[in-house]
């Protein structure tokens, strides 16, 4: 149990819930405040992801430069899946989503001449390193000794994270926001009122999309080495475990869920147990779904949502 | 070539066709998105193999017994978790997620009792069976068989009998149907046992058509049998069929060289979702489902 006492612990568990904070942040705009049920929310961070690491390591972009344009792509990604599958019904756009995210993977996973499929794409990231380096020695000049090599990686992504989360926060609270809303509660009515909704849906979902390339951009620094398992379905379902566990419509639920579910994820990884290492993977999942059920049985509006604010679809 | 890839997809296309109608009917009668259907037909198939592989029954007998199994685990899981929240009516997002939440509780339970490795049923993997050109293996014969046997059967089911009409009843208008005098508790507790009988078959046929299976075998049919249901229109039990045996037919036939040189098999799933993609963007609604509910 020594390990949960350690700085690197919760360095790592700091980072990783840093990646889901963004990817949640995205989902809370398309679904806590859009009501739009996208389940293909990890695919965009899968283009983010490669298509900054591609253009690092097989075009030889600087990363300063491959990171915008790694943004760029993931929202024209957005639109033109937005585009034909907006129109559908919730249910349809769900099933829809979620395919286009498997075919994102299949793809990263067999296009080997660009992605190394499950080789793993490697190099993208000797930019970073330089500033991550650089921050270190900065840390160390005013008196702060970093122990762990994660600590800048940590410091960038939650500054990254909270300028982020407020000007999510800003904007929802602008006219724009509150069309979002309405679309949520009653589409038919926006529409009625002269709202193009289909254009503000897109624009949500596109938004989005930037959000989870962000999210996309710091994994694959977290990793090293980056590989299509990262982006199973099962991660938007955690993305949208997050935003459930911290409430719908809140930003503060959104970090706090994010916390709270990968302390849980990371901190089983360090419970003794007389198991293998895949039966206590296989444990750690289990309590997710547990977590999810409970939460849609008891408070499907999340510690800090308030059910004023969703009804969910009813 | 042709008439192979034809027979092949047939074989994929009756597995999916069985699952999207399983789907389908819960969809129709509770408006859920059973997201743990394909961890019910995993569920299905390891059963059948415990009683096939290690307790070495005789594999007709090995179905029966996990198709009763996978039933019950389906009527045990309504009782525990759909009845309380429709009790409390829950939405349709809430049934949702909560079905992704069984979903993971129930796949890694598997994979906690079976462990990852691939298993197999006990089959003759070299027994041949030849249609003109067209080569079957054993498991495929089987599969094939059984699919026409239970898609026929199912046709009449709901076609011809009193609790298929029920069925449909309370799909189209639960109210009106209630107010009917049709005793709606009773049919939704029918509902999913057959939905539990047909993930238990889709799972055990796919299992054979596959010749191996492990426990997460099933989140990579759900794909395609969503697919399927969204196809034929959702909701609308002869859509999944037609849904599924196009989409696997559709699947296999695109690796055709003669068509543009023939897909590479590994992108066969992808096809599933470009066919789907083309058929919303003509019929938003899918190709059986009725415009007004969209």
């Amino acid at each position: 149990m020594s390990a949960l006492a350690s700085g690197e612990f919760w360095a790592f568990v700091g980072v990783v819930a840093g990646i889901y904070t963004i990817l949640a942040l995205g989902i809370q705009l398309q679904f806590g405040f859009t009501g739009l049920l996208n389940f293909g929310q990890v695919a965009f961070m899968a283009i983010g992801a490669y298509t900054m690491a591609i253009l690092v390591v097989k075009e030889g972009w600087s990363w300063w430069w491959a990171m915008p344009a790694a943004i760029a792509a993931a929202m024209l990604a957005a639109v033109v899946v937005g585009l034909p599958s907006l129109r559908l019904r919730a249910d349809y756009f769900a099933i829809t989503t979620l395919a286009f995210a498997e075919i994102v993977r299949y793809l990263a996973d067999n296009e080997r001449d660009l992605t190394e499929g499950s080789q793993g794409l490697l190099g993208y990231n000797g930019d970073w390193f330089k500033l991550s380096l650089r921050l270190g020695n900065w840390l160390d000049g005013h008196g702060v000794h970093v122990t762990s090599f994660l600590f800048p990686l940590l410091l960038v992504s939650w500054g990254v994270l909270l300028v982020l989360t407020l000007l999510i926060a800003l904007i929802v609270r602008t006219p724009w926001g509150r069309v979002l809303r309405a679309i949520r509660e009653d589409e038919d009515a926006a529409r009625a009122l002269g709202k193009n909704t289909l254009a503000y849906k897109l624009q949500s979902l596109a938004l989005a999309a930037a959000l989870a390339a962000i999210a996309g951009f710091v994994l694959a620094l977290n990793l090293t080495l980056l590989v299509p398992d990262e982006f199973d379905p099962v991660f938007t379902i955690f993305g949208f475990v997050i935003v459930i566990l911290g409430g719908l419509g809140s930003y503060v639920g959104v970090i706090l869920g994010s916390v709270i579910l990968m302390t849980v994820l990371e901190g089983t990884r360090y419970v003794e147990l007389p198991l293998s290492a895949d039966k206590v993977a296989a444990i750690r999942f289990i309590i997710v779904g547990l977590v999810l059920i409970l939460l849609m049985a008891f408070r499907p509006q999340g510690i800090l949502g308030s059910k004023q604010e969703m009804l969910l679809g009813e | 070539m042709f008439l192979q890839l034809v027979a092949n997809g047939l074989v994929t296309g009756s597995v999916i066709a069985i699952g999207a109608v399983g789907v389908s009917i819960i969809y129709a009668i509770l408006r859920l998105v059973n997201f743990a259907y394909g961890d019910f037909m995993a569920f299905g198939a390891l059963a059948a193999y415990a009683f096939n592989g290690p307790l070495k029954l005789n594999l007709v007998v090995s179905a029966a017994l996990a198709m009763i199994a996978t039933a019950a685990l389906s009527l045990a899981v309504d009782a525990v978790l759909w009845r309380p929240l429709r009790r409390r009516r829950a939405g349709f997002m809430s049934l949702f997620l909560a079905s992704i939440g069984l979903a993971l509780v129930l796949r890694q339970s598997l994979l906690l009792a079976y462990g990852p490795q691939p298993q197999t049923y006990r089959v003759d993997p070299y027994k041949v069976y030849m249609l003109g050109s067209v080569r079957l293996s054993q498991a495929q014969a089987i599969t094939i068989l059984t699919a026409a046997i239970v898609i026929v059967a199912l046709g009449f089911f709901l076609a011809r009998t009193t609790l298929g009409r029920t069925m449909r009843a309370l799909a189209d208008d639960p109210i009106l149907a209630a107010v009917a005098g049709i005793d709606v508790g009773r049919t939704i507790a029918f509902t999913w046992i057959l939905s539990g009988l047909l993930a238990a078959i889709a799972g055990i046929l796919a299992g054979l058509a596959q010749t191996t299976f492990d426990p997460n075998f099933g989140f990579t049919l759900l794909l395609p049998i969503f697919a399927a249901v969204v196809l034929g229109g959702i909701g609308s039990a002869y859509g999944a069929l037609a849904g599924g045996l196009t989409l696997g037919v559709a699947m296999e036939l695109s690796t055709w060289t003669p068509f543009f040189g023939g897909v590479d098999p590994v992108y066969k799933p992808v096809v599933a979702f470009v066919v789907l993609a083309a058929a919303l963007m003509v019929r938003p609604q899918g190709l059986f489902g009725r415009a007004r509910v969209v």
